[in-house]
């Protein structure tokens, strides 16, 4: 079988922009690489015939993680200089490169050497799908078969945005987080950050509800709820929400204690935890679904945040 | 060759890239953004194989795409931290060294 032009096209590109991250003279250059990267690697996706990961792939691998770095070279521009003196020395850089390359041929050889027929679960699920009531086989995958994955990636992140408020300094705990932005009220962002957020949020509920039985999702729509979110901050048309607000953290907490709830009924009503009664699977995955919901959209966006760093007493 | 066998190849590349990027590079954000595109390797070499098990009428096999899906957002959440962790850095330190001979604490009663 022959591969398509447009493939090639797209490895030679990404390999490109990849060696371009790792050389380029400042960070600046290695970031926005990283955006355009992340962009390419969703055609990658595309081309993998995974349309869900090519849209995580979107807007989060491109879009969020792309923004905080952007961000974080802003600031760290100042202390570039001071440590491009301390580069690795000539025979690090020697051994570094040696190493990467032993660890690529290797990965090389094992993926010629892969069995032929391919091992697929795909027999598995396809019979497996009408129980669950979803028709998109992998929201049945993230919230039926493999449904503990997705609780404790729930978890994950909670954890992870508590990591982040936690290196506040203490004078700023349960303030608000990262800078007040402050922005043209009759600017262009402004103007944006009024007309985009109606249109993203449908867009963002959209994606989330038709996760169910086409390509999109809970992380998809969340990431572009978020994403209304912060665009309405950096236009200053609303400030960044205090982190010691008790609604805020119910919202953060909410999707994780519903998933365990109906994880333990399940123990009672499916004979094992994160188990559906039959019949009752597409109600409760739903339940799951709309309580993630406000902890992603908070979670994504309180990470892009960052810490608390205003005083938390106004 | 098939497509997913070239973009395994490739993500084989893309790990030794990040790779080499994350041991030689002296700046911390550079040796995230190398650590970054290593991990976007390893996902995409996962996605080469998931292409590879498409069979039962899906055009590729679900199972690794949804762990994909939770990789990359936990891929985000960990660079979110590490983030964190490196501006909290400066603002202590003034310094984004990781040189044990760096002169550091100088600026840490702030």
């Amino acid at each position: 079988m022959m591969v398509p032009v447009v493939s090639v096209v797209v490895v030679a590109l990404l390999l490109w922009l990849a060696v371009w991250t790792v050389v380029a003279r400042d960070a600046f250059l290695a970031v926005a690489a990283f955006v355009v990267y992340g962009l390419l690697l969703a055609l990658v996706w595309v081309r993998l015939a995974g349309v869900d990961v090519a849209l995580t792939e979107a807007a989060i691998g491109g879009g969020l993680t792309g923004a905080l770095l952007l961000g974080a070279v802003g600031r760290l521009r100042r202390t570039e200089a001071a440590t491009t003196s301390e580069g690795a020395s000539i025979a690090t850089r020697i051994l570094a490169a040696l190493l990467a390359l032993s660890v690529t041929a290797a990965l090389m050889v094992a993926v010629l050497m892969l069995p032929e027929p391919p091992p697929s679960l795909a027999p598995m699920v396809v019979p497996a799908m009408p129980a669950t009531g979803v028709g998109n086989p992998i929201t049945g995958v993230l919230l039926a078969f493999r449904a503990l994955d997705t609780l404790l990636e729930a978890i994950v992140l909670v954890i992870a945005l508590i990591g982040v408020w936690s290196i506040a300094p203490d004078r700023a705990w349960g303030g608000r987080p990262g800078l007040r932005y402050h922005a043209d009220p009759n600017g262009i962002l402004a103007y944006l950050a009024r007309v985009l957020p109606p249109l993203g949020i449908v867009i963002g509920i959209y994606l989330f509800w038709a996760g169910a039985d086409h390509p999109g999702g809970k992380f998809q729509g969340a990431t572009i709820l978020a994403a209304m979110w912060m665009l309405v901050q950096m236009a200053a048309l609303a400030d960044a929400p205090r982190t010691d607000a008790a609604s805020l953290r119910a919202g953060i907490v909410i999707g994780p204690l519903v998933f365990i709830a109906v994880g333990t009924l399940g123990l009672w009503t499916g004979g094992t935890f994160l188990g559906y009664p039959a019949g009752w699977a597409k109600p409760l995955i739903l339940t799951i679904e709309i309580a993630l919901l406000p902890t992603l959209v908070l979670v994504l966006a309180l990470l892009m945040n960052g810490p608390p760093s205003r005083r938390a007493v106004p | 060759m098939n497509v997913e066998t070239l973009f395994a190849l490739a993500a084989c590349a893309l790990i030794g890239i990040g790779l080499y990027g994350l041991i030689a590079q002296p700046h911390p954000l550079r040796k995230l953004v190398a650590f970054n595109i290593m991990g976007s390797g390893v996902f995409v070499l996962f996605g080469a194989l998931a292409k590879r098990g498409a069979s039962a009428g899906l055009a590729a096999d679900p199972v690794p795409q949804a762990l994909l899906i939770t990789a990359i957002v936990v891929a985000f959440a960990a660079t979110a931290v590490t983030v964190a962790l490196l501006l909290r850095l400066i603002e202590v330190a003034d310094s984004a060294s990781l040189s044990d001979k760096a002169p550091q604490g100088h600026r840490s009663e702030r």
